[in-house]
C-alpha cells in the first residue's frame, strides 16, 4: 500500500538545523534543587490545587484537579516535600505570573502506587478520563487535552500520527522516533482503538531517515499502520497542512480535521499515552531539546516544572554572545522574558540565541506590496490585507480576510522583503478582538442583570401595592360590619387604600386607648385607697397636678409625637 | 387624457394603500438608534453620565439632549464609536463627569462590614451578596466597577481594587516600530 501525497500552499525552505542536536541519544536531566509546577500549563486551562505546603507528595501523584471541559491534571514530578504555593512567572510571552506548586525532591523518586490500564477491556469513557487524570496533553505544542481531541469515538476513519517536526532546530520528536519507536507504536495503536480508527499513517520529513527506518521497523508488526515520507517544507507539520500531505482533504475556514474523519496527534502525545496505559504513569516529563548557541547540544528528558536555568546548564556554561533564550521553534517560538520560569507540557525545545544565528529583524519598512506572504502563507490568506486592516486597528475587516485562520507560523514574517513583523500584527490584532469578545460579553450580561433588577423592582412595587389594596379592602369590610361605614374616614378610603388602613389604625388606637385603664386602681383595699389619698393630697399641696416626667423633660419629644 | 388621469390614481392609490399597510405590518418597536447606542455603552450603569444607567443615556444621546462625551467608563473609544455612529465630531471626555480610569472590581473588606445591606440596594447589577447582619461579598466577574457601593457604606469597607491582567486576559502589544537614533 502507498499513500499518494498532495501538496499544500505555500511554505518556506528554511535551514533545517537538525544536525546539532539530533545527534547524541535522550539524557536524562538531573532532578534540580527545586521543581515549580504551574497549575495552569498553558493560558487555556487552570488546574485547582489539590496539596498544603508542607505536605509530602509522592512521584506521580496528583497536585492538581482538572477545571472545565479543557482541564487536566497535573502530577507531582517526583518524590519530595510541597515547600510553596504561590505565584511563579510562567514560560509565557506575558511574563505575568500564575499558580504554582514548588516541590524540593528529596532525591529518593518514590512512585505513588500506580498500575497499568487495561485499555482493552475498559470503556471509552473510562479510557478518556484515565487520559485526563494522567494529564495527557498535545506534546506537539498546543496542549490540546488530548480526551478531549479523542472525541466522540465515531466518523474518524484515519489517524495521522505527526512525526513531521518542521520547525528548524528541534529534534526531540526525531530522537524519541529513534529510540522508542515501539513505544510510540503501542500508544498509537491505543489511541486508534479509542478514536474507531481503521487507518493509522505516521508522517515523517524526509530530512529524518534514522527515525523513518526505526518507526518503518516498528511499524511491520502493526497491520494497518503505515509510514508516509513528507518532503520537507516548513510548515509540513502544521495540522491542516499535514492532513493536506498526507490525505488529499482540504479543511475549510473555522473547521476541524476531526469532521472530516481525520485527527491528528504528536509522536511524543502517543508516547506519553503509552506510558499512562500500559504502565499507568501520569506525563511528569518530557523530552527537551537544548541548541542553539550552546557548547553540548542535545535532547533531554526533563520532568515538568524543571527550572529552564538548570536545565540550560546541561548543555554548557553560557556562552557570552548569547542574548536571548527562545522556548519553542524560531519560527513560532517566543524569546523567555525571564530564565526562573519552569519547563511545561508545551516546552518542546530550548534555544540560545545569539546575534550570529538569530540577528535581529532589521527595521521595518512600507509594505510594497508584492504578495510574496499570500505565496508563502499555507494557509491561503492574504497577510498583506490582514496586515492593513490590523495595523490600522480595523478588526472586522481583518476578520473578513479570515484572520483566525492563521496558525502564526511565521511564513509570512520570514519572506517580507519589508522585513514587516506581520506575526506580530495577527497576534495583536487576535487578542484585541477576544479581548473586545470578553468586554461585550461582559457588557451584556451587565445589561441584561440591570433590566431584570429594574423589572424585579417594578415587580415588588406592584406586589407590595396589591398587598396594601387587599388589606384595605379587609379593614373596610370590617369597619363595614362594625357600623361605622357612615364615618368620613370609610369613605375616604374608598378612594385610596392607604388612607383607609390609617383611618383605621387610628380608630384603632382610640378604641384602646379608651379600653385601657390602669387595673390597679379598681377593687383596692381601704388602707390602699387612704394610702393613694395621701400621696395626692401631698402632690396637691407641692402644686404638682400630672406626673413629672411628662411635665418637664421632654416637651419636644410630645411636640414630635404630635406632628 | 381620461384614462391617463385615472391610472395615475388607481397607482398612488394602490401604493398608497401598500405603503401604509407596511408602515402597519413591519413597524418598528422603540428606537432602533437607541439600541445601537445603548450596544458601544459599556452597560457599567454606574451614573456618571447623570442619567440613571446606560440605556437612558442612550435615550438622551439619541433624542439630543446629552452630548456623546458624557460616559467616563466608555473612554475615548467609545466617544470615537458614538462619534461614527451619529456621524459627529469627536470631542474629548467632558470634565464635569469624571475621568477615565483602569477597570476595577468592587472589594468589601469582610472584617468590617456590618451587615447593613446599603450596598447591596445601591447595585444596579445585583453583583453583591449578603443579607442583614450577615457578611457581604461582591461577586466579581459580575461587577461592573460603577462605584455605586462605595458612598453607601456606613463603615468605608468598600474600595476599588483594579483588575490585575492574567494570562488568560493579556493582550499582545502593538508591534512597536523602533525608531533609531541618526548618528
Amino acid at each position: 500500500m502507498s499513500v499518494r501525497l498532495f501538496s499544500f500552499h505555500g511554505g518556506v525552505k528554511t535551514d533545517g538545523h537538525k544536525h546539532e542536536s539530533c545527534g547524541t541519544p535522550i539524557r536524562s536531566a538531573p532532578l534540580p534543587g527545586r521543581l515549580v509546577v504551574p497549575l495552569r500549563q498553558s493560558a487555556r486551562a487552570a488546574s485547582e490545587c489539590l496539596v498544603v505546603a508542607g505536605q509530602k507528595v509522592f512521584k506521580g501523584e496528583r497536585i492538581g484537579a482538572p477545571v472545565g471541559v479543557l482541564g487536566t491534571a497535573v502530577h507531582a514530578p517526583t518524590s519530595g516535600t510541597v515547600v510553596a504555593i504561590g505565584d511563579h512567572l510562567m514560560p509565557h510571552p506575558s511574563g505575568l505570573s500564575t499558580l504554582a506548586v514548588e516541590i524540593e525532591p528529596d532525591g529518593e523518586e518514590r512512585w505513588i502506587e500506580h498500575a497499568p490500564f487495561d485499555w482493552q477491556q475498559s470503556s471509552r469513557a473510562e479510557a478518556l478520563a484515565h487520559l485526563r487524570d494522567c494529564g495527557l496533553v498535545g506534546l506537539g505544542g498546543a496542549t490540546f487535552p488530548s480526551h478531549v481531541k479523542l472525541g466522540t469515538g465515531s466518523g474518524i476513519h484515519t489517524l495521522i500520527l505527526n512525526g513531521a517536526e518542521c520547525e528548524p532546530w528541534i529534534t526531540c520528536d526525531d530522537r524519541l522516533m529513534r529510540e522508542r519507536a515501539a513505544d510510540i507504536l503501542v500508544g498509537a495503536r491505543i489511541l486508534r482503538h479509542l478514536i474507531g480508527a481503521e487507518r493509522l499513517l505516521i508522517g515523517i520529513e524526509d530530512n529524518k531517515p534514522e527515525a523513518i527506518a526505526a518507526m518503518r521497523s516498528a511499524c511491520a508488526a502493526l497491520p494497518g499502520a503505515e509510514v508516509v515520507v513528507i518532503p520537507a517544507v516548513y510548515p509540513a507539520g502544521g495540522e491542516k497542512q499535514l492532513i493536506r500531505t498526507l490525505t488529499g482533504i482540504e479543511i475549510p475556514y473555522g473547521r476541524l480535521g476531526g469532521e472530516f474523519g481525520v485527527q491528528c496527534f504528536n509522536v511524543g502525545t502517543a508516547h506519553a499515552v503509552y506510558r499512562a496505559m500500559e504502565h499507568g504513569e501520569p506525563l511528569i516529563s518530557r523530552i527537551v531539546t537544548l541548541t542553539g548557541n550552546v557548547d553540548q547540544p542535545g535532547n533531554f528528558e526533563v520532568l515538568i516544572g524543571t527550572p529552564v536555568e538548570d536545565l540550560l546548564a546541561l548543555a554548557g556554561p553560557r556562552r557570552a554572545d548569547t542574548d536571548r533564550i527562545i522556548m519553542g521553534g524560531p519560527m513560532m517560538g517566543f524569546a523567555l522574558p525571564d530564565l526562573h520560569v519552569p519547563v511545561v507540557k508545551a516546552s518542546n525545545c530550548l534555544i540560545s540565541a545569539s546575534q550570529k544565528l538569530f540577528p535581529s529583524a532589521p527595521p521595518e519598512q512600507a509594505c510594497i506590496r508584492c504578495g510574496s506572504c499570500a505565496r508563502a502563507c499555507p494557509a491561503e490568506l492574504q497577510p498583506f490585507e490582514m496586515y492593513w486592516h490590523a495595523r490600522a486597528k480595523n478588526f472586522g475587516k481583518a476578520q473578513e480576510y479570515h484572520l483566525f485562520d492563521c496558525i502564526e507560523c511565521g511564513c509570512c514574517s520570514y519572506v517580507c522583503p519589508s522585513h514587516i513583523p506581520l506575526v506580530d500584527y495577527f497576534r495583536f490584532a487576535k487578542s484585541e478582538i477576544w479581548a473586545r469578545e470578553r468586554d461585550k460579553n461582559a457588557a451584556d450580561q451587565a445589561r441584561e442583570r440591570f433590566e431584570f433588577r429594574n423589572w424585579r423592582q417594578e415587580r415588588e412595587k406592584e406586589e407590595k401595592a396589591a398587598k396594601l389594596a387587599a388589606k384595605a379592602a379587609e379593614t373596610r369590610a370590617k369597619l363595614a360590619e362594625g357600623g361605622e361605614a357612615s364615618d368620613s374616614p370609610a369613605a375616604a378610603a374608598a378612594e385610596d387604600p392607604k388612607k383607609a388602613l390609617v383611618a383605621a389604625a387610628l380608630a384603632r388606637a382610640k378604641a384602646q386607648k379608651a379600653a385601657v385603664a390602669p387595673k390597679n386602681t379598681e377593687g383596692l383595699s381601704s388602707e390602699k385607697q387612704a394610702e393613694i389619698d395621701e400621696i395626692e393630697r401631698r402632690r396637691r399641696e407641692l402644686g404638682l397636678d400630672a406626673p413629672p416626667s411628662a411635665a418637664d423633660d421632654a416637651p419636644q419629644k410630645t411636640e414630635a409625637r404630635d406632628a | 387624457m381620461l384614462t391617463a388621469l385615472l391610472i395615475m390614481a388607481g397607482i398612488a392609490v394602490v401604493l398608497g394603500a401598500a405603503l401604509g399597510y407596511a408602515s402597519i405590518r413591519f413597524k418598528v418597536e422603540g428606537d432602533p438608534l437607541v439600541e445601537k447606542i445603548d450596544a458601544i455603552l459599556p452597560q457599567t450603569q454606574c451614573g456618571q453620565c447623570g442619567y440613571p444607567g446606560c440605556k437612558p443615556y442612550a435615550q438622551a444621546v439619541a433624542n439630543g439632549e446629552a452630548d456623546i462625551n458624557q460616559c467616563p467608563p466608555g473612554g475615548e473609544e467609545g466617544i470615537r464609536k458614538l462619534a461614527d455612529l451619529l456621524g459627529r465630531e469627536f470631542k474629548p471626555l467632558s470634565e464635569e463627569h469624571g475621568v477615565e480610569k483602569p477597570k476595577s472590581v468592587a472589594f468589601i473588606d469582610e472584617q468590617t462590614c456590618i451587615g447593613c445591606t446599603l450596598c447591596i440596594q445601591a447595585c444596579p447589577v445585583d453583583a453583591i451578596v449578603g443579607a442583614a447582619k450577615q457578611m457581604h461579598t461582591v461577586v466579581e466577574p459580575l461587577c461592573t466597577g460603577c462605584e455605586l457601593c462605595v458612598a453607601p457604606c456606613p463603615v468605608d469597607c468598600i474600595t476599588m481594587e483594579p483588575v490585575a491582567e492574567t494570562v488568560e486576559t493579556w493582550k499582545w502589544k502593538y508591534p512597536v516600530v523602533e525608531i533609531r537614533k541618526a548618528s
